[in-house]
């Protein structure tokens, strides 16, 4: 599903944000992403939504290859993943029902096919009866959990995660680990950067650490391995 | 429905997300779309005006310079068949296209008429005339009248060559002249216009930049990002358009009828109305587009990085 291969990234200040990453995950799998600040995990996240560009070595996507990717074909990429932030970045005009249907509408969606994918999705995450609701109205792990029915209302391939429980408090963060988890069991292909020893230690997965650009431990059923 | 049936629905459904979403971004901006359409406005009742006066005099120009002919005075001491002789050698010349004859008391009638009341004093000069018989020569193409006159200044019993070369040259640098300050005038205001409208642009662009990065992340596609700020300079451009349309329709209608009465009888006319002024109008109009268009585009380019 996600292949990369000899990826190196090296911003135009001098920084390498990674050196010689060679890493594959299969279709299904659910994948941390652990690591100090500033290791790389964030360039790592970034390069398979294709937000950043590896200076060289091949990142494949379901088949895609990312590198040689036109700019073009970028939004055609971006529609197979779903991407969710600590940040939640929801529009704060619009209600959550619209948020959500926001991803849909802009890539020229139906109606109809909205309204039904729409609620659905609001179903899973169980707000269903907020829809009409503003984000500003919801609390931080709710607002969470709209971010992720924006980012899998389109029944992506793979989400893609960066620290989804940076701003929330444990007993929300396992809320939203328990939507990951059910989002996993369907199928869809998570990878998730996360601080959170407590969470990659109980709910065991794959875990890749990236220290200084590299790969430095890749384990099935692994460890946080850092004093957190 | 056909899955073609589909696409143009879809189609019919976006586009009106667009113009929905441009129109409320005229909105949200209030003074900034004020200020820029007003550029758009000032900018294209200068080139208006100016457009107006710069078709009139041209028209003028061209109508004087087709009328110009050659007056050959004859000298007073040439006989009738020395006349013929000068004419022949006239109609020699490949360039010229007539000659006509003119007779002194011709020439003194048409004075007098032309001077209207004063010219009265002039008859008395009916039983002695100065003046001398004439012959108009005309060349097939204005611009061969200088060297024309030159050949026949040359010629045996010719008094005077007059041609009118002089004074349609000064007038044709003088709208050469005028043409090119309101061209530097008109392009100054152009790029004053343009630069408000991309500041508006980036308003919009900067105010929407949370919702531009999410749509980003969805997979919309640049063109459905950016069609509603394209939309957007379009309307500051032709919102701009309609007062020029409306000021220089009214002032030519005006100027018209206040002029067109007075130039009875001369060879110079104005424009009709009809269809000049509709012309101008377009031409506004697709100025204004062009503009906002323009405008839009420069912000979208530096600041939608896609």
């Amino acid at each position: 599903m996600i292949e990369m291969k000899d990826v190196y990234k090296r911003y135009p200040n001098g920084v390498t944000a990674a050196s010689g990453i060679d890493v594959h995950i299969k279709q299904g799998e659910f994948v941390y992403v652990v690591g100090p600040s500033g290791a790389g995990k964030s360039t790592f996240i970034k390069m398979m939504y294709r937000e950043e560009k590896p200076s060289s070595g091949t990142i494949t996507i379901d088949g895609v290859n990312l590198a040689t990717l036109r700019s073009t074909k970028v939004p055609l990429l971006r529609r197979k993943i779903g991407v969710v932030f600590q940040d939640f970045k929801l529009l704060p005009t619009l209600t959550v029902y619209e948020n959500v249907a926001f991803a849909l509408e802009v890539i020229e969606e139906q109606p109809k096919t909205i309204k039904k994918q729409v609620m659905e999705t609001l179903e899973l995450v169980n707000l269903k009866h907020k829809a009409r609701m503003l984000p500003t109205e919801l609390s931080g792990g709710e607002q969470q959990r709209v971010s992720i029915a924006r980012s899998i209302v389109n029944a992506p391939k793979v989400v893609i995660a960066d620290e989804p429980t940076g701003n929330l408090d444990p007993d929300t963060s396992w809320e939203i680990m328990n939507i990951f988890e059910e989002i996993n069991t369907r199928g869809t292909t998570v990878v998730m950067a996360t601080h959170n020893k407590e969470i990659v230690n109980t709910i065991k997965n794959r875990v890749i650490a990236i220290e200084g650009g590299r790969i430095v431990r890749d384990e099935q059923r692994g460890d946080y391995g850092y004093e957190s | 429905m056909t899955s073609k049936e589909v696409i143009t629905a879809m189609k019919a459904r976006t586009l009106r997300r667009h113009f929905r979403e441009s129109f409320k971004s005229l909105g949200r901006n209030g003074w900034m779309t004020f200020a820029s359409a007003s550029a758009v406005t000032v900018t294209l009742i200068l080139v208006g005006v100016f457009f107006v006066i710069m078709m009139n005099l041209n028209k003028v120009a061209t109508t004087i310079e087709e009328d110009v002919e050659i007056r050959v005075h004859i000298d007073v001491a040439a006989n009738e068949q020395d006349q013929q002789v000068l004419r022949q050698k006239i109609e020699g010349i490949p360039e010229v296209k007539t000659v006509e004859y003119s007779t002194k008391e011709k020439e003194l009638d048409n004075l007098i008429d032309s001077l209207g009341e004063e010219g009265e004093a002039f008859k008395l000069f009916e039983q002695d005339n100065p003046l001398n018989d004439v012959f108009i020569v005309k060349t097939k193409n204005p611009t061969d009248t200088m060297t024309a006159a030159k050949q026949i200044e040359k010629m045996e019993y010719t008094s005077k060559v007059k041609y009118g070369q002089g004074q349609v040259e000064k007038l044709f640098n003088f709208i050469n002249a005028s043409r090119n300050v309101g061209l530097v005038l008109i392009v100054g205001l152009l790029f004053t216009a343009m630069f408000l409208i991309s500041n508006t642009i980036k308003i919009t662009i900067m105010s929407r930049r949370r919702e531009i990065e999410i749509m980003r992340l969805v997979g919309a596609t640049n063109a459905f990002i950016r069609w509603p700020f394209f939309l957007e300079g379009l309307w500051l451009g032709l919102l701009g358009s309609i007062i020029p349309i409306g000021l220089v329709a009214t002032a030519y209608y005006y100027a018209y009828d206040y002029l067109a009465p007075k130039l009875e009888g001369h060879f110079i006319r104005l424009l009709e109305f009809n269809p000049f002024v509709y012309q101008v109008s377009g031409l506004l109009i697709l100025m204004g587009a062009l503009i906002g268009v323009w405008g839009s585009l420069m912000s979208v380019r530096k600041f939608l990085k896609v």
